[in-house]
């Protein structure tokens, strides 16, 4: 690496001398405004925003196409440049809308921040703006306003380096310049919606979310995506209790800044959906009736006394997390001694590709086969089942795809007890559902295919959370509502996280699990499996970790 | 006893008239007081079958002015963002009119309302205004929270409000 030194505002540095000013800037904590410039894309450069000073130099320049060399002194923060600036907002604002409050971007608009921060505070233009269409739909999932935007090319750039799809473009000339679809294109790319993110202004908006809420008013918990083996990080946007919007959250070892329009539409929908289970229910003939947890506890353990423990199998569950697993795996093996533990996994082959998108639709088969199961050896479980030599199946949440094969050898059960989040084909043959939690509503950790232990960490209160008091991030509703008012208070769901279920099952059996939390049972896995040695929540932080020994396949040792 | 007070600047003991000492005297000069004040004007208003004229400033419960029909309102939050006691509470949604959003829900939790008048000074849109009423009762908590049916408002009957706010703004 060639380096170069130079000087910013009087700071000398040494920096990598292929970088250019913002960059070498940015990695020494100084920020340089910029609405164009983005890590991840090509430099534009037609904001202007970001003009510095350079010593020598007889104009300002650029900060984000001028690359560094040796011997440089730059200025970003005197009179020169801050006239420069206040001058160029003058300019991005001429044609701006005031539209803020009707504005999905307030309150984490960089346009706005910048009228803040580096405008002169009025403006000279008494002219009539230039109006341009408010409404208008880029594509399924984008809603453009012509209007508001100030023509910064981040999504056109998006589009053509990221996603890989040449679907925008600039159209017209000077202030009536807009940007438009191709000719019978329409922005539908699998990661269309990363433009709304890093849409410096509300020109772009979610369709999904729009004015469903003000940013302010939400609480974000960072967490992971779990719609498939990516396990993109994201960041839950909650208010009232109620799952609003997901975005993702910068990791370079998985993500980046990006995340698929799938995940980001689809993950949350389940929580409130009308086929979320609330209480557990049990079949009795053909209908199924609520019970109360100690009851549908209690139904399992005596159910599953009947059988010989032979005839009894564990299904994992590679939708679940690594902390479900484990005590379902300890369960198993110390109840019933048992080699009857199987996984399904949820694969589309055909809906795969290289920027992030994973065929393997589950967030964690890569954590159940750090627990020796794999799901090749299901078909084996689908002979028993058929021969009779498996007459009852306890299982984690999982939809099983709506398996056919599956679903035809689970009838034959004798009996069948499942988890679920949701009612699906596998829970109308179930005779006990168990109401688990979703991925939003627990605390675990899940791995990735490359082998990235991720937290999930709950961003929904069930009924078993108070939303102050059990160490959820709080909105100003959920900081200060009383008992009596109406908002901060919605929806919660009588559901477990599968961990706790299973624990309390185990208890019945006479097997001890005194587990307080999830992570004392990710200390406990740490300990039994080497893969995982050494790790805590704490370690694991917001980026995660890379698990120890990638193709591990041994057995956990239990107890 | 109060040592920095000198026995002799106590005077109430040693220094009374005669006639004052006597008491009565005393009692018919309060008496006449009073008597006079019953030919003055009276300045109590005999509430309710009387009302106080108020002044154009008055700050009553706040309502949200409807024109032609729809609310005013856009649902931007600024005002529930404002709001010290965190009476009010906004649900926007979408709408085919020109405004782009319109509140759902919008509902002022009378009880913690302290009329204050913060959300009325930062609407963008004149939509919600202090009215000049201000009696308001409820039997029960929940016929506190005024919704939109409460708060709406025909422009007619607030254009003296909207006047005063043009006026002095």
């Amino acid at each position: 690496m060639h380096t170069a030194s130079i000087t910013i505002d009087g700071r000398k540095l040494l920096v990598d001398s292929k970088q250019t000013i913002i960059e070498a800037a940015a990695s020494n904590g100084i920020n340089v405004p910029h609405f164009c410039w983005h890590p991840k894309l090509s430099v534009s450069g037609n904001c202007r925003i970001c003009l510095v000073e350079v010593e020598k130099m007889p104009k300002l320049v650029i900060a984000c196409m001028t690359q560094v060399s040796d011997g440089m002194i730059i200025n970003t923060t005197n009179d020169r440049v801050i006239n420069a600036r206040e001058a160029v907002m003058e300019f991005i604002l001429l044609n701006h809308p005031l539209d803020c409050p009707i504005c999905d971007e307030a309150g984490e608009c960089k346009l706005q921040d910048y009228a803040f921060s580096h405008s002169s505070g009025f403006s000279r233009f008494n002219e009539d703006k230039v109006h341009k269409p408010k409404r208008v739909e880029l594509g399924q999932h984008v809603m453009f306003d012509a209007e508001r935007c100030i023509l910064c090319s981040r999504c056109i750039r998006f589009c053509d380096e990221i996603a890989g799809k040449h679907q925008l473009q600039f159209v017209q000339r000077g202030d009536t310049t807009t940007i438009e679809t191709f000719p019978g294109e329409k922005l539908d790319n699998p990661y269309s919606m990363n433009v709304v993110d890093i849409c410096p202004v509300g020109a772009l908006t979610n369709t999904d979310f729009r004015f469903k809420s003000r940013v302010w008013e939400m609480s974000f918990t960072n967490s992971v995506c779990t719609s498939c083996s990516r396990g993109c990080n994201i960041e839950v946007g909650v208010r009232n209790n109620e799952a609003l919007r997901l975005a993702p959250r910068l990791n370079e070892n998985v993500n980046s800044y990006w995340m698929c329009d799938n995940g980001r539409l689809n993950s949350f929908k389940n929580i409130n959906s009308p086929s979320r289970i609330n209480l557990s229910q049990i079949k009795i003939g053909n209908n199924y009736s609520d019970i109360i947890w100690e009851a549908a506890i209690q139904n399992i353990v005596d159910n599953l006394k009947v059988f010989k423990k032979n005839e009894v199998a564990f299904l994992l569950s590679s939708e679940a997390t690594n902390e479900d697993n484990y005590i379902m795996f300890k369960f198993a093996k110390e109840a019933f001694s048992t080699e009857n533990i199987y996984c399904y996994k949820h694969t589309e082959m055909n809906d795969e590709d290289d920027i992030l998108i994973r065929g393997d639709k589950t967030p964690n088969s890569f954590g159940v086969e750090t627990l020796g199961i794999n799901s090749s050896k299901l078909q084996e479980l689908i002979q028993k089942i058929n021969s009779g030599e498996i007459k009852a199946i306890y299982s984690l949440e999982d939809s099983f795809q709506e398996n056919e094969d599956l679903f035809n050898s689970f009838s034959q059960l004798k009996y069948f007890a499942l988890h679920a989040t949701n009612n699906s084909k596998f829970t109308t043959i179930a005779n006990i559902v168990l109401s688990a939690s979703t991925s939003f509503e627990k605390s675990g950790t899940i791995i990735n295919f490359q082998g990235q232990i991720q937290r999930l960490i709950p961003s929904i209160a069930t009924e078993e959370d108070e939303r102050s008091l059990d160490g959820f991030e709080l909105s100003r509703w959920d900081k200060f509502a009383a008992w009596n008012d109406k908002w901060g208070k919605g929806p919660k769901r009588n559901s477990r996280s599968s961990w706790k279920i299973v624990s309390e099952v185990a208890n019945n059996f006479g097997i001890k699990l005194k587990f307080k939390s999830s992570e004392e049972v990710f200390l406990e896995l740490t300990q039994k499996n080497s893969a995982f040695s050494g790790m805590t929540y704490l370690k694991l932080g917001s980026q995660g970790m890379k698990i120890k020994n990638k193709n591990i396949n041994s057995e956990v040792k239990v107890s | 006893m109060n040592e920095f007070l000198k026995k002799s600047e106590i005077k109430r003991l040693k220094n009374l008239t005669f006639l004052q000492r006597l008491y009565i005297p005393e009692i018919l000069k309060g008496i006449r007081i009073t008597l006079r004040q019953i030919f003055k004007p009276s300045f109590t208003i005999q509430y309710p079958e009387q009302k106080f004229i108020k002044p154009e400033s008055f700050r009553g419960r706040p309502v949200l002015v409807e024109e032609n029909g729809v609310e005013r309102c856009v649902a931007c939050g600024l005002c529930s963002r404002v709001c010290p006691a965190l009476a009010i509470d906004v649900q926007s949604a979408e709408t085919e009119l020109e405004k782009e959003r319109y509140p759902e829900i919008f509902e002022i939790n009378m009880l913690r309302c302290i009329f204050c008048g913060f959300c009325e000074e930062v609407c963008p849109e004149e939509a919600i205004i202090m009215s000049s009423d201000y009696e308001l009762s409820f039997t029960d908590y929940n016929s506190a929270i005024y919704g939109k049916d409460k708060l709406l408002v025909p422009i007619e009957k607030v254009q003296d409000r909207l006047d005063h706010l043009h006026r002095t703004r």
